[in-house]
């Protein structure tokens, strides 16, 4: 009779656990929250404004994002930049810029161009001094075709080279544009 | 009763058969105990009508010369055992292997015979206590490496995934406590979740043939056991402490048992281990360190003819992962393999940052048993187990201590199992199981969960049987039905469900035609029915040796990854995509074991060949271009493959006090259907050590080891170029490159004292790594970024109580 007693508790007992662990099946589909599906690169010189943009619905499906330059640039000017990042899937679009800016220290930007005589500078610090690159200074000279790269690294060496591939840490964003200065 | 009648008429005709009375005949065996199959030593073999004697030896064994053809009666007993008497009627030389319901030897040392088997048949090596004590701040794959033919696939130096025969995860069965581990075994980096400290005997069988836990053991089965107790009114424990130089940490594991003179016994066990940065020979490992809390309870109730066992297990592991090997692209990646050290060397460190897996392991089980007469053993259980696996990955913002993995999953199972053993010469397993088990992707993660909510049923059935063919031949054969079914609950993108993978065409079923923005939630749904069989033929001779045969034929549906898996799997940088057209994997594995037990000179030779259709790999498939820029993409696929090698065990005695032991792995991997070699192969590798001992002076022992990896030369060429933008070029990305064939050198020492009355003290030095060789291991994810583990100095401290 002990036995199936016992084996009565057994029963009982997976029962039990069974029941406890059948949680409600509420939505807990979550979307991505951290994810930077949009890139904005402004360039502005009074009324010439050029918008370079890199949108990607879903960075972590297999699908390539998209590049879009809204013209050209115009030679020998000086354009001040700024950049701006969003994740379209959250109802508060920038807020992944905002915690971003709130990592300043942690965080730097790295534009490179193959038309040689761009010359691009960051003017914006964090706390410690240190260039961060949201805001830029971009100045073209000669007229020319090529690309423009931006980088972002997460926890990268400050103060550095302002060479992506010395300064360590990680790549958060690498984007590169095809640009004409014209 | 008849098939009894029917055997002595079998032998009555055998026996009449023989020509003349002949006295040169030996009957020999071993002495096991019922329970564990660890050898008794000094047990007494008394032949009534011959009035003869002798006593088995320390390996347990006996041996008693010049029988007659006839009937013997044979008494065997042995301290605190029940007498067992055999009545033979002796033809030939007679071999057996005699199980004597034993419990006293226990509160001692458990001696264990290498070959002592689950099954007769089976090709199987053991580790005992001793070997895992050793292993105590380890983990049990680190241990499980000693065995020929394991190797492991880890994550730095602390998640180390087990791999027999070359195979790894889904595809090995771990048992803890006699409960299959479920804890989400099927990623690379998820290592099991079993604390080495609270088993006593580890049992690794290589191959498909231990049908009696599940149809999908295609690469082995490992067993992890708890120690038998006495039946005496006693109280015990032990205590050990170990600490290291490389690490700076140890481990404390402490265990108390009571056991009463009624048969109850009571059992409880905590360890700790705290490391903090380990160091290669020229760098700290930046974040490795680790927090672990282990504690489980036992109690139950033991007798020959009944009893119930009930544990419980917690384990708690706090894993820290390299920081260098957070990348965020391809090119982060091309640096890291071009660069010779990790981009973060910082001081040492206690501190556990991300990238880092939490993961907490429930386990609870009762047994129970009834023997009943002339028919056998009848066991029943329940377990249940809860695994939480938490994955961190290094973030901004609010999601910095947010996991980007959050799973949980949740396994119970009612089983039984019947074993019919009152037949003298067969041996009859056979048994139901039900199983139920639940994923869930716990929210609030903000990531796309990597493997979705689902609930899984299986049902299995099986019968193994193990007849003594002659006196020294055995044969064992078995099969086993399996039922699972799974349900899932996941959205794909309307865009990648219809045109990517076109499963609006090969699954419509499983659309449930709810349209959530531009995705669409499925609901797969799959029923799979699996057939498991084995064969086994075991020879026993005279002379030590020994033959075995096996034939496994395993059957192993596709776990969720490979079915659900499709995003970014955040710790190992990639996208990771499986697929629902993904069908069972079937194998079937042959292995033959020579074996020679003896402790002057003994060795197995065990060649196998394992043919696997359908087999799943995840292998590197293309790039895609994200904001974050190039970015590997993996895909799991299916082929036909074939595993084949040999493992060589030996061992000699050079003098009284030298011994030598080694063994020879050699494997060898193809994908078929691509006509390549097959991906994460482990490379050749031979160990080899030296003893001495001298038990006169405090148990002194003295182990020199050498070991030597050899480098993987037949890999798979899964290289590709990529675009960097920064440097404007082409790079090339190197990831199926094997590093160089290493040699390692580990010492290891040790030391018995009396303490207290009746305690003993045991201290224990080693040095792992000795030369303090730079190396890297093909087998270690994180061999991209870093060197494998400097010099490692050790104590170890044990008091038995």
């Amino acid at each position: 009779m002990k036995t199936i007693k016992l084996l009565a508790l057994l029963f009982i007992s997976s029962l039990v656990f069974t029941g406890c662990s059948d949680d409600d099946h509420d939505d807990d589909h979550d979307h991505e929250e951290e994810v930077i599906t949009t890139l904005n690169y402004t360039l502005t010189n009074g009324n010439d404004v050029v918008v370079l943009t890199y949108f990607d619905l879903d960075p972590d499906d297999s699908v390539s994002g998209t590049y879009s330059v809204s013209g050209n640039l115009t030679a020998n000017t000086t354009y001040t930049g700024e950049l701006t990042l969003e994740n379209a899937n959250d109802e508060d679009a920038e807020h992944i810029q905002e915690e971003i800016e709130a990592e300043k220290e942690e965080h730097e930007f790295f534009y490179t161009s193959t038309i040689s005589d761009i010359t691009i500078s960051k003017t914006d610090m964090d706390d410690n001094g240190n260039l961060v690159g949201f805001d830029t200074t971009l100045t073209t000279v000669d007229a020319g075709t090529g690309s423009l790269t931006i980088v972002l690294k997460h926890e990268p060496t400050k103060p550095n080279d302002d060479n992506s591939t010395n300064a360590g840490g990680s790549t958060d964003i690498e984007v590169s544009f095809t640009v004409e200065v014209e | 009763m008849k098939s009894r009648k029917l055997f002595l008429i079998v032998l009555l005709l055998i026996s009449n058969l023989a020509i003349s009375q002949n006295c040169t005949y030996t009957f020999s065996g071993i002495v096991e105990d019922f329970h564990d199959k660890s050898v008794l030593i000094g047990a007494t073999i008394h032949i009534k009508n011959l009035n003869k004697y002798t006593t088995s030896d320390v390996d347990g064994k006996f041996k008693i010369e010049n029988l007659c053809v006839g009937k013997i009666i044979v008494e065997i007993s042995h301290l605190a055992c029940d007498k067992l008497i055999l009545e033979i009627d002796l033809v030939d030389d007679l071999y057996r292997i005699i199980d004597l319901e034993h419990h006293i030897e226990e509160l001692e040392e458990v001696h264990l015979r290498s070959n002592s088997k689950t099954e007769e048949t089976s090709i199987e090596q053991n580790l005992k206590k001793e070997v895992l004590e050793s292993f105590s701040d380890k983990s049990l794959g680190d241990a499980l490496v000693t065995i020929s033919g394991v190797s492991s696939l880890t994550t730095g130096s602390t998640i180390v995934k087990p791999m027999i025969h070359g195979l790894h995860s889904s595809r090995l069965l771990i048992v803890n406590n006699n409960v299959r581990l479920f804890d989400q075994d099927w990623g690379d980096e998820h290592a099991p979740n079993i604390d080495i400290n609270s088993a006593n005997t580890i049992q690794v069988i290589k191959g498909a043939n231990t049908l009696r836990y599940g149809s999908d053991a295609i690469g082995g089965v490992i067993i992890v056991k708890p120690k038998k107790h006495a039946v005496k009114d006693s109280l015990f424990g032990s205590s050990l402490l170990s600490l290291n130089t490389n690490g700076q940490g140890g481990n404390f594991n402490t265990e108390i048992i009571k056991t009463y003179k009624s048969g109850y016994f009571f059992q409880l066990q905590t360890s700790i281990k705290r490391f903090g940065d380990f160091k290669t020979p020229d760098y700290y490992l930046t974040n490795t360190g680790i927090k672990n809390i282990n504690s489980s309870i036992r109690f139950g109730f033991n007798s020959f003819k009944k009893g119930f066992d009930a544990y419980y297990s917690f384990v708690d592991n706090e894993f820290a992962i390299l920081q260098s090997s957070h990348i965020g692209n391809v090119n982060d990646l091309v640096q890291a393999i071009n660069s010779k050290e990790p981009r973060v060397i910082d001081d040492f460190s206690y501190d556990i940052n991300t990238p880092k897996q939490s993961i907490q392991h429930h386990l609870g089980k009762i047994e129970a048993y009834q023997r009943f007469k002339d028919l056998g053993k009848l066991t029943l259980q329940a377990d249940f187990q809860v695994n939480r696996r938490k994955e961190f990955d290094t973030r901004v913002g609010d999601l910095k201590d947010v996991p980007v993995i959050d799973l949980r999953l949740f396994t119970t199972s009612l089983q039984s199992n019947l074993t019919i053993d009152y037949l003298e010469d067969l041996k009859i397993n056979t048994g139901l199981l039900g199983r139920f088990q639940q994923n869930d992707a716990i929210g609030g993660t903000g990531t796309e969960p990597l493997i979705p909510d689902y609930e899984k049923f299986d049902f299995g059935t099986y019968i193994t049987g193990n007849y003594k063919l002659n006196l020294i031949t055995e044969l064992s054969a078995g099969i086993r039905y399996d039922f699972s079914s799974i349900k899932a609950e996941k959205s794909y993108s309307i865009w990648e469900w219809d045109d990517t993978y076109n499963y609006d065409e090969l699954f419509p079923e499983f659309e449930t035609g709810v349209i959530d923005g531009s995705d669409v939630l499925t609901e797969p749904e799959y029923t799979f029915h699996c057939f498991s069989a084995s064969l086994g033929l075991s020879k026993h001779y005279t002379n030590d040796f020994s033959l075995l045969m096996n034939y496994g034929l395993a059957s192993r549906i596709p776990n969720p990854s490979e079915l659900f898996s499709d995003g970014l799997h955040h710790s190992t940088a990639r996208i990771e995509v499986g697929f629902l057209t993904m069908e069972k994997e079937n194998a079937h594995k042959f292995s033959i074991a020579l074996e020679r037990t003896n402790s002057n000179f003994g060795f197995a030779i065990n060649p196998y060949y394992n043919y696997i259709k359908g087999y799943i790999q995840l292998i590197p498939f293309d790039t895609v271009t994200t904001i974050r820029g190039s970015f590997p993409i993996w895909h799991y696929n299916q082929i036909d493959a074939q595993i084949f090698g040999v493992d060589i065990d030996i061992n000699k005695r050079i003098s009284d006090s030298f011994n030598y032991r080694g063994n020879l792995s050699l494997l060898q991997g193809d994908n078929l259907t691509e006509d390549i070699p097959l991906i994460h192969m482990p490379g050749a590798n031979i160990t080899n050590n030296i003893t001495y001992t001298n038990k006169e002076y405090h148990n002194l022992s003295v182990n020199l080891q050498h070991k030597t990896v050899f480098q993987q030369n037949r890999y798979p060429d899964y290289n590709f170029s990529t675009f960097n933008p920064v440097l404007q070029e082409n790079v090339y990305v190197d990831i199926s490159s094997t590093p160089p064939t290493y040699s390692l050198f580990n010492l290891n020492s040790s030391m018995s004292f009396n303490a207290f009355k009746e305690g003993t003290l045991k201290v224990e030095f080693s040095v792992h790594n000795l030369f303090n060789t730079s190396y890297r291991e093909h087998l270690n994810r994180l061999r991209y970024y870093a060197d494998e583990l400097g010099r490692n100095f050790n104590v170890k401290i044990k008091l038995n109580y």
